[in-house]
């Protein structure tokens, strides 16, 4: 059996799957039933600074995009940081991580961006026995109209600053959480570290408008007839978490830092493809709002699973081992050559392949021969896009094969180069002909 | 309550039991079921449901506009092609057509849901009474149409459409022809086929005059002398005979008139039926006849067939429908001879058969069953009368590829004549096909004369 164990920063969890700072962990109640569920650690539902709570709206603060079977891709909120007193979830947090001490419990936290605010609130929060502080510096709506949330993780000296004081009056690892409202995510991941935070989180929510109800002509979730744009999250923003997680990743300024991924993990295979990008460990929230706590056990399962197939012994020997192979346009072997091909057993004959490459791309694939309704891919047309892989609905049906070098490509009439070329060095490129001359 | 009794007697069951063996065979999907039915269509390019359908409706296009919350626009998309697809959503074998078409056969031997897809969209338009057709400006033509069935209908809407004048003659005295008298009850309940016949009549332009018969009340000469055209979609009025001793003893009854009674009985229990039925037959008539023997309380309903499994005409799934309701399949037996007692129906003597040298032959071996009634299901025919010298083919009107006939200004289509297969899809096809074709006739003819300066 693989072995799960997770160390981040030092706080140690049965398994890397945490629960991340929203309603699901806003209470004891709910915190319970995580760990019971076997949820490895939460991140605390982010705590405001002491006096009067933050008030919610009292109508819908969820909005959603479905799928087919009207399976939730994407969801959108409006929510706030925790409405409960700050001494209430303190309380708390102290008893559950005492009942759990071998699940991780990290307390978010969002103040204004004052050193005395973050001075009073730190040693309240170390009380509690937290084994770390999640610093929001992400929450899009309501909050940053404020000064604080996206605000803060919009201005990397901001972020600097902040983090700074952080780890100058407490002695918790600081993970600082990141906002993707931002053109370049390296950017406040850099001054993060400039701060000296132990590790970034992200993304949280990206700044959304889900829908329109075409009745009221008001954006969803409406509240008396009214909308606000809110934080997108689930399977639909995990692309883009990807991306940004593996831009850290992979930034020489940021190398190494440890990254806590979050962003529309829902399966074992989505947590699996962060930890490989680089992520120390996930953070998951929509999937348990879609399904309750109790996906943690496939996530365990399977990538337990995965991993004892592959030989993987334990997290190690998989975090990170994809950020090598991430590289930018420009270093890509413009010699390798694939074509796209065709099962024709496997094949339904649905015929999206064909409209497909045909209305939109190259015209490279039949949809008769000889008079029967037959897809087949035209190599002397085929430029490897691997479009018809994407709309084919059956699994493994169209695949991309590599052509091995020495062959012929037909739709160019040359045969495939065994060495590597990139744009860099390619005579089209204007850069390059400088270069030479 | 009801009675186990020998012989044909009304009231075998409770009241509850009829109200519910005659309910919807299939219920109308509601908006969750739908769409997740919906969900399930790849929308495939150049569909192979869409080809397989007779009416060549565009079941991608109006599946999508179900998964996009548009069923008014979905039931447009099946009326342009179908302006009966409310009735065929119902009745259509569309295991045999569009659903066997389906690539999601191929990956998981379950179709998409077209049929219930299309009963959905065409019924939420139709309970909202939504036309979707304007009269072209009127062009004073006139086309007479014989029989107000699938055929008659379609093709009245669509010539009604383009401006003409139709008049459909009717011989029953209600119009919808085999929807309102050849189907079984429980694949078209609450009335359905009159609603449609008002759905299609609606678009204007149409008179239905019913009662009136082809050959006894008018002829075909009358119709071309006082018409601009003729569609002849009178359909199939004779029934064979078995052809075997004791035919016409009481008890022995054709399946299509007993379909016809059951369908027009108010309430089912006043229709008579026998405790032991045998249904001679292996096509549709003969599912629905047996079904429906049971339904109304037969205890025992045997069909039987003079071929194999292979050689029915009923699709698989009318034969497990039957199966499932208890009726017993017998192939390879012939009716010799109805066996008579007191003057009553008492059983029927039936011959093995099998195929020797090609043929269908006896082999000698005589058994017998008993039965209270027997229903005849062995076809029917065309009866041609008052048509003049309109060319025959196959025993069948004969006619081209646009629905023409031998005679000028005359056309026809549905099962009166001699192409495609006898449903009610079909025959939508051809009265529409035969429409636009009498509509290009009517078109050309009304062209100015182009003067040259």
């Amino acid at each position: 059996m693989a072995d799960l164990r997770n160390d981040f920063v030092g706080i140690k969890s049965p398994n890397p799957f945490w629960l991340a700072s929203a309603p699901p962990t806003d209470k004891a109640y709910n915190v319970e039933r995580a760990f019971k569920a076997g949820w490895g650690g939460v991140v605390w539902k982010t705590l405001g600074e002491e006096g009067p709570p933050v008030v919610n709206v009292n109508g819908p603060r969820y909005g959603a995009i479905w799928g087919a079977d009207r399976r939730l891709l994407g969801l959108n909120n409006i929510e706030l940081i925790t409405d409960r007193d700050l001494y209430t979830n303190l309380t708390e947090m102290k008893q559950v991580k005492m009942n759990w001490p071998d699940r991780a419990l990290v307390a978010s936290i969002m103040v204004p961006c004052e050193e005395e605010s973050w001075k009073a609130i730190l040693p309240l929060v170390e009380e509690t026995g937290a084994d770390g502080i999640e610093l929001n510096f992400g929450c899009p709506h309501g909050m940053s109209e404020r000064g604080m949330g996206a605000a803060v993780g919009q201005v990397p000296e901001y972020i600097e600053m902040v983090v700074r004081w952080c780890k100058q009056y407490t002695r918790m690892p600081v993970i600082t959480k990141l906002t993707p409202n931002i053109t370049d995510i390296r950017k406040p991941a850099r001054a993060a570290k400039a701060g000296g935070t132990d590790a970034v989180s992200l993304i949280n929510t990206i700044n959304s408008i889900v829908s329109v109800d075409l009745d009221s002509f008001a954006p969803n979730p409406t509240v008396g007839g009214k909308g606000s744009h809110g934080g997108y999250c689930g399977p639909a923003v995990k692309p883009i978490a990807l991306n940004m997680v593996a831009e850290i990743a992979r930034d020489p300024e940021t190398y190494g830092l440890p990254i806590s991924g979050i962003g529309g993990i829902t399966t074992w295979r989505d947590a699996a493809e962060f930890l490989a990008l680089g992520a120390g460990n996930v953070q998951v929230c929509t999937a348990a709002m879609t399904y309750g706590f109790k996906i943690v056990e496939e996530m365990i399962t399977g990538l337990s699973s995965w991993m004892d197939a592959k030989g993987h012994r334990n997290l190690d020997d998989i975090i990170g081992r994809a950020v090598p192979n991430v590289t930018d346009w420009q270093y890509l072997n413009l010699n390798y050559i694939a074509k796209a091909h065709i099962d024709q057993d496997a094949c339904i004959k649905c015929g999206r392949c064909h409209i497909a490459c045909e209305d939109t791309s190259h015209q490279a694939i039949t949809q008769f021969v000889d008079g029967v309704r037959h897809f087949e891919v035209m190599e002397d047309e085929c430029v490897g896009c691997n479009l018809c892989v994407n709309v084919c609905p059956v699994e493994n049906c169209i695949t991309m094969v590599g052509l091995e070098p020495g062959t012929l490509d037909q739709r160019t009439g040359k045969l495939v180069d065994p060495n590597y070329a990139n744009w860099t060095t390619h005579p089209n490129n204007p850069m390059a002909r400088q270069a030479a001359e | 309550m009801g009675t186990t009794q020998s012989g044909i007697h009304r009231g075998r069951l409770a009241p509850a039991e009829y109200e519910t063996n005659f309910s919807d065979l299939h219920p109308r999907l509601d908006d969750h079921e739908a769409l997740v039915a919906a969900d399930r269509c790849y929308f495939c390019y150049d569909a192979p449901c869409m080809t397989a359908c007779p009416t060549s409706i565009d079941i991608p296009l109006f599946i999508r506009q179900i998964s996009t919350g548009n069923p008014l626009g979905s039931a447009k998309t099946i009326f342009d092609q179908n302006i009966l697809g409310g009735m065929c959503a119902r009745v259509c074998p569309t295991e045999t057509l569009c659903e066997q078409a389906c690539v999601r056969n191929t990956a998981e031997q379950r179709p998409v849901e077209i049929g219930r897809l299309q009963r959905y969209a065409t019924d939420v338009a139709m309970e909202e009474n939504r036309q979707f057709y304007e009269r072209a400006p009127r062009t004073g033509k006139a086309v007479a149409v014989v029989g107000a069935g699938p055929a008659g209908l379609a093709c009245a809407h669509r010539l009604a459409m383009n401006g003409h004048d139709v008049v459909i003659f009717e011989a029953r005295e209600k119009a919808g022809g085999l929807n309102e008298y050849g189907i079984a009850t429980y694949k078209a309940v609450d009335d359905f086929a009159q609603s449609e016949v008002d759905y299609v009549l609606s678009i204007g332009g149409i008179e239905v005059k019913n009662g009136l018969k082809l050959g006894r009340d008018f002829t075909l000469a009358d119709l071309t002398a006082n018409f601009d055209a003729v569609f002849l979609g009178m359909g199939l009025a004779g029934v064979n005979a078995l052809g075997a001793e004791g035919e016409n003893l009481p008890g022995v009854v054709d399946a299509v008139d007993f379909i016809a009674e059951l369908r027009q009985a108010a309430d089912k229990a006043t229709v008579p039926i026998g405790r032991r039925v045998v249904v001679i037959g292996g096509g549709m008539t003969a599912i629905d006849a047996a079904v429906q023997a049971r339904l109304l309380g037969a205890e025992e309903v045997t069909i039987c067939y003079r071929r194999g499994k292979e050689h029915m005409n009923a699709s698989p799934f009318e034969q497990d429908l039957a199966a499932s309701k208890g009726v017993m399949i017998r192939h390879w037996l012939q009716p010799k001879r109805v066996i008579a007692r007191d003057g009553q129906v008492a059983g029927i003597e039936v011959e093995y058969t099998e195929m020797r040298d090609g043929r269908l032959t006896g082999t000698g071996e005589i058994g017998a069953l008993a039965a209270d009634q027997i229903f005849k299901a062995i076809g029917q025919t065309f009866e041609a009368a008052g048509l003049g010298a309109l060319a025959l083919a196959g025993g069948r009107i004969a006619v081209d590829a646009e629905g023409r006939t031998s005679l000028p200004n005359v056309w026809a289509g549905g099962d009166c004549v001699k192409a495609g297969e006898d449903l009610t899809v079909t025959s939508v096809a051809q009265g529409r096909d035969a429409a636009d074709s009498i509509n290009r006739m009517l078109a050309a003819a009304a062209q100015p004369a182009f003067a040259v300066a």
